[in-house]
């Protein structure tokens, strides 16, 4: 019952905390290239005068795609903190990715095309890598349930150091961020970047940003499994990561897509499988 | 204060400038005036703008593309005409290609004089902008538009 309630309160507080990080990641961006830089609330802004905004549809299947986009990322956290397979919900996860690709290619824009091609390679890119980390919990905890790997009080940071990495290497794509802002990107730059939003207006547009909030707090909800054993400290090391991420971002440039895909399978295959060896070797008590 | 005001997107467009205003609009995002403190971003998709900053006189190749983004721009929208030929073509007036200003192609809201515009009176000419932005806004709220689908309007 208490996990239905933790599940219901990310459906509410989810898009305000995905809003704030959000505000704060742009605030932080300004700031280190030394302007001033907008409100931290600038994201609600936007997203209210998206929702006022005419809404242009290109295809009428766009907005139940993107409305789909939406639910199934909500339902996706929502499955995450009320306790479900952890399996599941990888599926769900990309289930809802798949629709934002959908909405995309639903599309008669090149621009939307190529954006929601280069989404599909991200997703090839960083799938492989959290399959490999779902092996990893349950080879530490041998449970795929949330609540038991986050209760199990194993140093999963310790146990899975390898895996880490690559989960932090991939969180770039799954928060949009630098190298891999291939697909579609928040900053002012501009060409194929918009990429795969390029013909989304008003709602639509708002739609997409929400469900990218509720997609960064279930991220950082995956990533602070690695610090469960230390709760307070724990979330205090998951915002540093979602910090480091911020400055990767700032000092990175984007990358060919071509790169995108060796790295993070070479990363995933030599720290990801590297890691997960000696499991099969020794069993963890 | 409403939304409109705290977050206008911008996509700005070059029809036939000299690339002077264009320096300056650029100049606009550096951290010296930081436009993204008001929430101003440089979309670069006329779909996610509010405001269209253009520049230049506007040629016969050009004038075609002008009146495409501002058709792709959802309501409610308007349009900054940067520097002086964007306003009357300036010393391009009489060549033979050139519209001579913004206005004999799509309507204008604000006009920014300048050669080139200054990036102060850029940042002036947007801020007056959203004035009118946010009279639009209420005009358009009052007529409860038609939802455009697949080009062609029908009602919601």
């Amino acid at each position: 019952m208490i996990h239905i309630l933790l599940g219901v309160l990310y459906l509410v507080l989810a898009p305000v905390i995905g809003g704030l990080l959000d505000g704060v990641d742009r605030k932080l961006t300004a700031r280190m290239q030394r302007r001033i830089g907008p409100p931290i609330l600038q994201p609600f802004y936007d997203v209210a005068k998206l929702i006022k905004k005419q809404n242009i549809v290109t295809n009428r299947l766009q907005n139940p795609f993107i409305i789909s986009h939406l639910v199934f990322a909500a339902f996706t956290g929502f499955l995450f903190f009320e306790g479900t397979d952890i399996l599941l919900i990888v599926f769900v996860l990309t289930v809802s990715s798949i629709f934002l690709i959908l909405a995309a290619y639903s599309s008669n824009s090149p621009y939307s095309y190529l954006g929601a091609e280069r989404e599909l390679l991200l997703t090839m890119a960083y799938e492989p890598m959290v399959l490999v980390a779902l092996v990893g919990f349950f080879k530490v905890a041998h449970s795929f349930h949330f609540y038991s790997i986050v209760t199990s009080g194993k140093p999963m940071l310790l146990y899975l150091p390898g895996i880490f990495l690559g989960i932090f290497f991939i969180l770039g794509i799954k928060l949009r961020k630098s190298p891999f802002d291939i697909s579609y990107s928040h900053h002012a730059h501009q060409e194929l970047v918009k990429g795969i939003t390029t013909d989304f207006t008003g709602k639509t547009l708002a739609m997409q940003e929400i469900a990218h909030w509720y997609e960064t707090v279930y991220i950082l909800g995956f990533v602070y499994i690695f610090f469960s054993f230390t709760p307070v400290l724990g979330v205090v090391l998951t915002l540093f990561v979602y910090f480091l991420e911020v400055v990767i971002d700032n000092v990175t440039a984007r990358l060919k897509w071509e790169i995108i895909l060796k790295s993070t399978w070479v990363v995933t295959f030599v720290f990801g499988f590297l890691n997960l060896i000696p499991f099969y070797l020794v069993t963890v008590r | 204060m409403s939304v409109f005001k705290r977050s206008p997107w911008i996509i700005h467009y070059d029809a036939s400038s000299c690339n002077g205003c264009d320096i300056e609009v650029l100049a606009c995002l550096t951290p010296l005036y930081d436009l993204e403190r008001f929430g101003i971003i440089n979309t670069g998709n006329p779909k996610h703008a509010d405001i269209f900053l253009v520049t230049g006189g506007v040629n016969s190749r050009n004038e075609a593309v002008v009146r495409n983004i501002y058709s792709q721009m959802p309501d409610p929208k308007v349009v900054v005409a940067v520097g002086i030929c964007a306003i009357n073509g300036n010393f391009f007036a009489e060549c033979y290609n050139i519209r001579g200003g913004i206005d004999k192609v799509i309507p204008v809201d604000v006009y920014v004089p300048g050669c080139a515009a200054r990036p102060e009176s850029i940042i002036d000419g947007v801020v007056q902008a959203l004035e009118i932005l946010e009279r639009k806004r209420t005009e358009f709220e009052r007529y409860r538009p038609a939802r455009v689908v697949n080009g062609s309007h029908e009602s919601l």
